[in-house]
């Protein structure tokens, strides 16, 4: 079955990487992937998707993913002005970057409570992951390398091994601290 | 032994190029075919490829500084793009004429106005009359693979080859594919040996003018040889799916219908790969049409295409490029292919995509279950 994830997040965060290097671990655990950013949308801030595909053969589909399995939202702000959820499948996941309580977001849930939706919502704070391990600054905290270990332990898509192998090519600098932030998010996520 | 990678589709053109061993490349940036150029330079700066890199103020100049090095009779490559492509168009006809191999690579993209930078094929279709063959390529080893046989067959013809790819949707996407053994492209594509040459130990006259009637000679013997560059692209390519197990020809079968199925759809480039889809998914549903390709836009391959698409009742033509006042380009040429046959098919001229308009494997299906309602005359527009 083919897996499919939608990356939201503001230019500059590191979505359209985040989404190149999960295709790459997908790659080294021997599956087919694709990856692509919504084109043309590169300026600082503005808000950006990027999409990931992975199969046990080649991929023939080439539009847009518009029935994600796994939602990435990078930005919880971006929650009030995208449609994050749109096409979201059933049994799916949407994880958020922030350290309020799930049930604070509302995709039709009440306050205290997500249970009645027909998919998971995860929230982890990654800014502060990233800020730990000294990934860019309050302002913009780099957290694509920690994004996709909170990824990983939620989806089950791919083993963090493998996005650490990945990381040289997309990280130039700070590799280490990356894959600690990776780990932790991986660690922390989910619980 | 050939390596398994995942590359962006920009990236698996370098390395296509890089494994041809170009002794020069000039180029001028344009989105969507930057990365190419880009790591090519970083492949040479690196010394992981061993040829001349010339950075040039505009594509003009671009498509000029290999136009002397491949008369001083090295292999050469250029790539561009949508305004690019426009600013090369003088010296395209220059090389054909001239009988220069070279092999270009074109990410599609929308010429302006208004400005658009995405996938669009008008850029290439509007150099169809250049001279040049023309090759559209539906995934990045395609790509890949594609430039590695334009070579062969640019120098063995004495003529040039622009490959395609579709801008952002195979040059920005990262996929898998394999990357051939240098010593397995060495062999089947020997260094170049051009008959004529600049080099001033033996002067030649070259770029002279000809009087009406040797001129009329000329394009006519011209005009025979890209006839018969129909027979050796298809030799070429046979001659490297026997070396590589890749087969590639002018018009492909992507997708059967059923022994019934009296209609077909034909694409060009990587909107194929969402047509799989959508031909499978229509297959459960109990519509059952054939999905073809058309790798080869020049010279045409009348014969192929007619007979791949003998005994169909309808052809469905999705086009992605649009001759102002006709429809689609492609259109028209899947029309006159098909003209001389006894039974000709009805063809449903349909504008799918323009400057990157999104084709979902839905708008596929949608055109094909309501194909009755299509006009048979006019340009059917979404």
């Amino acid at each position: 079955m083919m897996q499919e994830i939608r990356f939201h997040g503001r230019g500059g965060q590191g979505a359209v990487i985040a989404s190149k290097i999960m295709a790459q671990a997908l790659f080294f655990e021997d599956r087919y992937a694709q990856a692509f950013p919504t084109f043309g949308a590169e300026r600082r801030g503005a808000p950006v998707a990027a999409f990931v595909r992975a199969d046990d053969h080649f991929i023939n589909v080439r539009s847009r993913v518009t029935t994600p399995d796994f939602v990435v939202v990078m930005a919880a702000r971006m929650i009030e002005s995208v449609p994050v959820t749109d096409g979201l499948k059933e049994g799916g996941l949407i994880l958020i970057n922030s350290d309020l309580k799930a049930a604070k977001f509302n995709f039709g849930n009440t306050a205290s409570t997500t249970a009645g939706l027909p998919f998971r919502v995860v929230t982890i704070n990654l800014n502060r992951i990233a800020l730990k391990f000294g990934l860019g600054t309050e302002i913009m905290p780099l957290i694509n390398a920690p994004v996709l270990g909170a990824l990983a332990k939620v989806s089950g898509l791919v083993k963090p091994e493998s996005l650490i192998r990945a990381l040289p090519d997309f990280i130039p600098a700070r590799l280490k601290d990356n894959e600690k932030a990776l780990l932790a998010a991986y660690e922390k996520a989910g619980e | 032994m050939e390596k398994s990678a995942i590359l962006l589709g920009s990236e698996a053109i370098a390395h296509g190029v890089k494994l041809c061993r170009p002794q020069v490349i000039s180029a001028y940036p344009i989105t969507p075919q930057t990365h190419i150029i880009e790591t090519l330079s970083e492949m040479v700066d690196r010394g992981e490829l061993e040829s001349q890199y010339i950075k040039v103020e505009s594509e003009m100049s671009a498509i000029a500084a290999v136009l002397g090095s491949v008369s001083a009779g090295s292999r050469s490559f250029t790539a561009s793009s949508s305004q690019g492509l426009a600013m090369m168009h003088e010296l395209l006809h220059w090389y054909a004429g001239a009988r220069l191999p070279l092999v270009l690579v074109n990410a599609n993209r929308a010429l302006g106005a208004p400005w658009n930078i995405w996938s669009d094929q008008s850029d290439s279709f509007s150099q169809r009359d250049t001279g040049w063959l023309q090759i559209y390529c539906e995934t990045s080893q395609e790509a890949l693979d594609t430039i590695i046989m334009a070579y062969k067959a640019s120098e063995q013809l004495m003529l040039p080859i622009m490959v395609m790819i579709d801008g952002f949707i195979l040059s920005h996407t990262m996929e898998r594919l394999m990357i051939p053994a240098q010593e397995m492209v060495d062999d089947f594509l020997p260094p170049y040996k051009a008959p004529y040459q600049l080099d001033p130990g033996n002067p030649l006259t070259f770029g002279g003018a000809a009087q009406p009637d040797l001129f009329y000679e000329l394009k006519k013997a011209y005009s025979a040889t890209m006839q018969e560059a129909l027979g050796l692209i298809d030799q070429v390519q046979t001659e490297f799916a026997r070396k590589f197990e890749r087969h590639y020809s002018a018009v492909m079968h992507c997708q059967e219908g059923d022994k019934n199925s009296d209609t077909a759809i034909i694409c060009c480039g990587a909107m194929t790969g969402t047509a799989r889809v959508a031909v499978e998914n229509l297959s459960q549903t109990e519509i059952a049409v054939d999905l073809f390709k058309l790798r080869l836009l020049r010279p045409f391959p009348t014969t192929d295409l007619a007979a791949a698409l003998k005994g169909k009742k309808r052809v469905i033509v999705l086009n992605r490029a649009c001759s102002y006042g006709v429809g689609g380009t492609l259109s028209q040429e899947i029309r006159t292919a098909l003209y001389h046959l006894p039974d000709r098919p009805i063809i449903n001229d349909v504008m799918i995509s323009l400057g990157g308009k999104e084709v979902f494997p839905e708008t596929i299906s949608d055109i094909i279950k309501n194909r009755e309602q299509l006009s048979e005359t006019e340009c059917n527009w979404l």
